[in-house]
């Protein structure tokens, strides 16, 4: 055996590495040395999210790993490394969570929980082999399930834990079926070997009907309409910051899963097949999503059919079938990243200080009491709904550019359609922010200064969300790669 | 650095410099003085830049732009910041400096005055902005920059159902960038011959025909795109809300400035580039915008709220902006930049009136007022000149403006353009309906309410802020030629020589 090929894993070893010195830490540490596992575990993980823009893996180029199973290209490279800046920031925010009273027993499992579904996402982003995808989706869905319901002592975060897991198994299901006919009609689960049969065998029935099984499968992963159905009740349930994960780093990896496995296996049926599945998946998600996100009251609700439009729009940089759509896609989930976690370090920071208060009426008159949480809450608003100069301007405008890269009128109406649905999207951004600057309130929330890990972690993100679009070194980057 | 040595770039650093003085400064005082400063210091370069024009085309100058610059910011899409000016951009940015500096003054006693210019800087920061790009992302983003602060100084420091007002505005302008994005990205792929790179810049795009059929496609939607910051029927809604909603500076701004993105948009962008989807469509908007400018009048009529007349009048003014840009020739285009310098210095000096008058009697409400002219003439005065000036007197902005807009419509021969011609013409006389109305029952009726006898007259930044709005509009109704030859330049350009009514000039 070839033991060079693991150096094609560097970043998928660093992650057992940072994982298991997090896991010895905490097993072996001193009840008074177990304090710090939080923080030895986000520095020990930041270490590694440095150590992953350096040249030795930045320019690690193609390369592939037990006879093309698993590969990775500069692309999958630097969304791992977006994946991991996200990640970081989740940590970061979860310190005071964590490091709170009810959590005692179990600090340092979060953060090992937390790389290890990341490594179950690397390996589904990496994987050439839906045998690797699979395992790589169950690593990443078991772990998660668990923090879903680590908040032990509250109803709702074991409902929503139940919830996870059964969508998840049944999610995996769909997918699996969807699976067992594409080996029936190609013998093989590598993609590489998939491609050529699917062009072969071109639509027929048995293929259509494995590509929308495909696409269900991850669909449930992604939160697309109709398969979205759990993802308002465990947002709500989560841990705040266990929310946080799902909505950005567990959706951003499947979407970029979800890109390669439609182009890489299913690419010959695009016209005829998966662009028209996708273009309805699109108007039904960031329409229902948006629609559905007006009438909510918990903000973390809200927040949760939020992202399930947002998803709609990263489906359009799929459904751009190029690289400048690849490019625009990574660039929006880099930018979502940031911005959604803004908006999920205000809510956890409130809800931590203010007595777990999470209805969007707590949140009037915000600015009078906590100015710089209001602040940072609306910027996050305005990048969420795409207002310049913040960065997601340049998102929303980068992926509607790179979708209507070819002539037909079909895209356009698409476009115009998400271009109306962020109308209606701007509408209850800015309830939010109406309910902070505008509203009067009988009882505000407190004057209170938020914990410095809180506050650095909403530091990251408010420089992202000013500099990510602004600065254009990144959106060349990512389209460069 | 290069950037530094453009001119035009300073129009964005000052207020990107006023935004910073504001966050530090502590006091009111402080505040005032950073606003007053900048606008003045905007003022003296939006000037310096109009003589240095004005000297750079006598010497024969001839570039359809100048003082051009690019600097590439996204480069795989070919993004740049590229920035130049002709005569009708520095006309709009003497206009923003001067309304700006009116309404620096017009909102002294303003409450929370941080914030407040703070979000009014950064709207102005926009306006400027989206004036000196020639690069159609860059000016979408200033674009968009400048319409959000609106839903925060409505929401905020605004009046009456505000709420409402503020969410209206925000979604209908918003709703209208939705469709411009499109149309721009729509330009975008196909503003070059095939194979040659894609660009942004108008420009270069304007060397190139845009293919016709796309151009049907596009045309709409830039057109829209901006005719609903245009106030074009039906999409006018959002103003008179907004306006009647708004504290009394951004009243000014709003409709003195910000609607004038809507037409210099629509010129800029759908007209310049898309000249034959112009031609071919233009009749379609001639009859929506000639309804703007009839109901927008008729409907000033039948308004109480000092306001809500002042803001459909806007809707019609505005609509007769568009409706002579659509009249493609160049008398009627360069009435329509006339009167969008007239309409805004002029609306500007009307709202800010208003708030000076709502700030004493607390209403807003004509049947509740009256007799003014004895208790504050400052006032009273400056108010019937404004008035005199929307109804088109001789010596004052809206005469020239108006008149140039018709003797240019009624070029066209045609009975469609006849027809709409005369309809337009007769907002004149609505006009002076309801001008007249508020005049005699506000300004010279019986004193309704005996508190109102109490009442001071204007203040010293009050009337400075008048006084500046009020020179501007006889200036431009004295030296209408000067204008007029600073704006028709521009309609010289090879690009318009596509447009029949351009071609024989």
């Amino acid at each position: 055996m070839d033991y060079s090929q693991f150096l094609a894993m560097k970043q998928e070893i660093g992650l057992l590495i940072a994982f298991l010195l997090v896991f010895f830490y905490d097993t072996f540490a001193t009840p008074k040395g177990s304090r710090y596992v939080p923080a030895f575990a986000c520095m020990v993980f930041g270490l590694f999210t440095i150590c992953g823009f350096c040249p030795c893996i930045i320019d690690m180029g193609d390369a592939q790993a037990f006879a093309g199973m698993y590969t990775t290209t500069p692309v999958i490279t630097a969304i791992k490394n977006i994946l991991n800046v996200g990640t970081l920031i989740v940590m970061i925010q979860a310190l005071s969570w964590a490091g709170s009273e009810q959590q005692v027993a179990r600090r340092g499992e979060i953060y090992q929980m937390l790389m290890l579904t990341l490594f179950g996402m690397y390996l589904m982003i990496s994987a050439r082999h839906f045998l690797v995808f699979i395992i790589g989706l169950e690593t990443a869905s078991l772990p998660l399930a668990a923090l879903v319901a680590f908040d032990k002592y509250r109803n709702e975060s074991h409902e929503a834990a139940g919830k996870y897991i059964l969508t998840a198994c049944f999610s995996s299901a769909v997918l699996m079926f969807g699976l067992s006919l594409v080996y029936g009609i190609a013998g093989s689960l590598y993609y590489a070997e998939i491609a050529p049969a699917v062009a072969f065998e071109g639509t027929s029935v048995s293929l259509i009907v494995a590509i929308a099984f495909v696409i269900a499968g991850i669909g449930f992963k992604l939160s697309l309409v109709p398969f979205h159905l759990w993802t308002a009740d465990v947002y709500q349930g989560a841990p705040t910051s266990v929310t946080s994960y799902l909505s950005v780093i567990s959706k951003g990896s499947a979407a970029m899963a979800f890109l390669i496995v439609l182009t890489q296996v299913f690419g010959a049926l695009y016209a005829s097949a998966w662009e028209w599945m996708l273009y309805a998946l699109i108007i039904l998600t960031i329409t229902v999503g948006n629609l559905f996100a007006i009438r909510q009251k918990n903000l973390k609700r809200f927040l949760a059919f939020s992202s399930i439009s947002q998803a709609g729009y990263i489906m359009l940089g799929v459904i751009a079938n190029n690289a400048m759509g690849t490019a625009a896609l990574m660039y929006y989930i880099l930018v979502y990243i940031f911005s959604n976690l803004a908006a999920f370090g205000v809510i956890a920071a409130i809800e931590n200080h203010a007595d777990g208060k999470v209805n969007m009426d707590d949140y009037n008159g915000l600015y009078k009491t906590n100015p710089r949480l209001a602040l940072t809450m609306m910027l996050a608003m305005f990048s969420l709904a795409g207002i310049p100069p913040f960065a997601g301007f340049f998102s929303k405008f980068f992926i509607f550019t790179s979708a209507i890269n070819q002539d037909s009128i079909a895209i356009y109406i698409l476009v115009l359609i998400a271009l109306i649905n962020t109308i209606i999207s701007l509408y209850y951004y800015l309830l939010v922010v109406k309910a902070m600057f505008i509203n009067d309130s009988d009882n505000p929330i407190n004057t209170f200064r938020s914990s410095c890990s809180e506050r650095l972690g909403l530091w990251i993100t408010v420089a992202g969300i000013l500099a990510l679009g602004v600065v254009s070194y990144f959106y060349d980057t990512l389209l460069t790669l | 650095m290069d950037i530094f040595h453009n001119i035009l770039i300073y129009f964005v650093i000052i207020p990107v410099v006023m935004l910073a003085g504001l966050g530090l400064s502590r006091n009111i005082k402080q505040i005032r003085a950073v606003a007053v400063a900048g606008s003045s210091v905007l003022i003296a370069l939006s000037i310096w830049l109009l003589v240095d024009y004005l000297g750079l085309r006598a010497a024969g100058n001839t570039d359809p732009m100048l003082y051009t610059g690019s600097w590439a910011w996204f480069k795989p899409l070919n993004i740049c910041l590229a920035v130049g000016v002709d005569g009708i951009s520095i006309a709009m940015l003497i206009l923003s400096s001067i309304i700006i500096f009116a309404g620096s003054f017009a909102s002294w006693k303003i409450e929370m005055p941080k914030e407040f210019f703070l979000w009014l800087i950064l709207l102005s920061t926009g306006v400027f902005g989206f004036f000196i790009s020639v690069d159609l992302f860059t000016m979408f983003m200033f674009y968009e920059v400048a319409l959000i602060p609106m839903y925060l100084l409505i929401g905020v420091w605004g009046s009456g159902n505000k709420n409402y007002s503020a969410m209206k505005l925000t979604l209908m302008l918003m709703g209208g960038s939705a469709f411009l994005m499109l149309g721009l990205i729509g330009i975008y792929y196909h503003s070059a011959p095939a194979g040659e790179p894609l660009t942004w810049n108008i420009l270069e795009i304007s060397k190139h025909t845009i293919d016709p059929g796309w151009q049907r496609f596009l045309f709409p939607m830039t057109f829209v795109g901006f005719g609903v910051l245009g106030a074009m029927f039906p999409f006018h809604t959002w103003s008179p809300d907004g306006h009647a909603s708004a504290p009394t500076a951004v009243s000014m701004l709003h409709a003195g400035v910000l609607m004038k993105l809507g037409g210099y948009g629509c010129f800029r962008v759908a007209i310049y580039l898309m000249p034959e989807a112009a031609n071919e469509l233009a009749w379609i908007f001639l009859i929506l915008t000639g309804v703007s400018v009839v109901y927008g009048a008729f409907s000033a009529c039948v308004q109480t709220d000092l306001k809500y007349i002042n803001a459909y009048s806007s809707v019609s003014h505005c609509g007769l902006v568009l409706f002579a840009i659509l009249m493609l020739n160049t008398t009627a285009m360069t009435g329509a930049i006339m009167q969008m310098l007239s309409h805004g210095l002029m609306t500007a000096l009307f709202f800010a009136l208003i708030g000076m008058i709502y700030g004493r009697t607390h209403t807003r409400d004509i049947r509740m007022m009256g007799g003014l002219m004895k208790i504050m003439p400052f006032l009273a005065v400056c108010y019937v000149v404004a008035g005199m000036a929307s109804l088109g007197l001789p010596g004052l902005s809206g005469f020239v403006a108006e008149m140039t807009i018709f003797v240019g419509s009624f070029e066209h021969a045609d009975m469609f353009h006849r027809a709409f011609t005369v309809a337009a013409c007769c907002s004149i006389v609505i006009t002076a309906v309801y001008i007249l109305r508020v005049v005699g029952k506000l300004l010279l009726g019986p004193v309704q309410d005996k508190h109102h006898l109490e009442l001071t007259d204007a203040t010293w930044w009050e009337r400075l802020s008048a006084i500046t709005l009020i020179v501007s509009v006889a200036a431009i109704g004295c030296f209408p030629n000067f204008f007029s030859d600073l704006i028709k330049f521009t309609f010289s350009h090879e690009i318009f020589k596509v447009i029949p009514g351009i071609a024989g000039l």
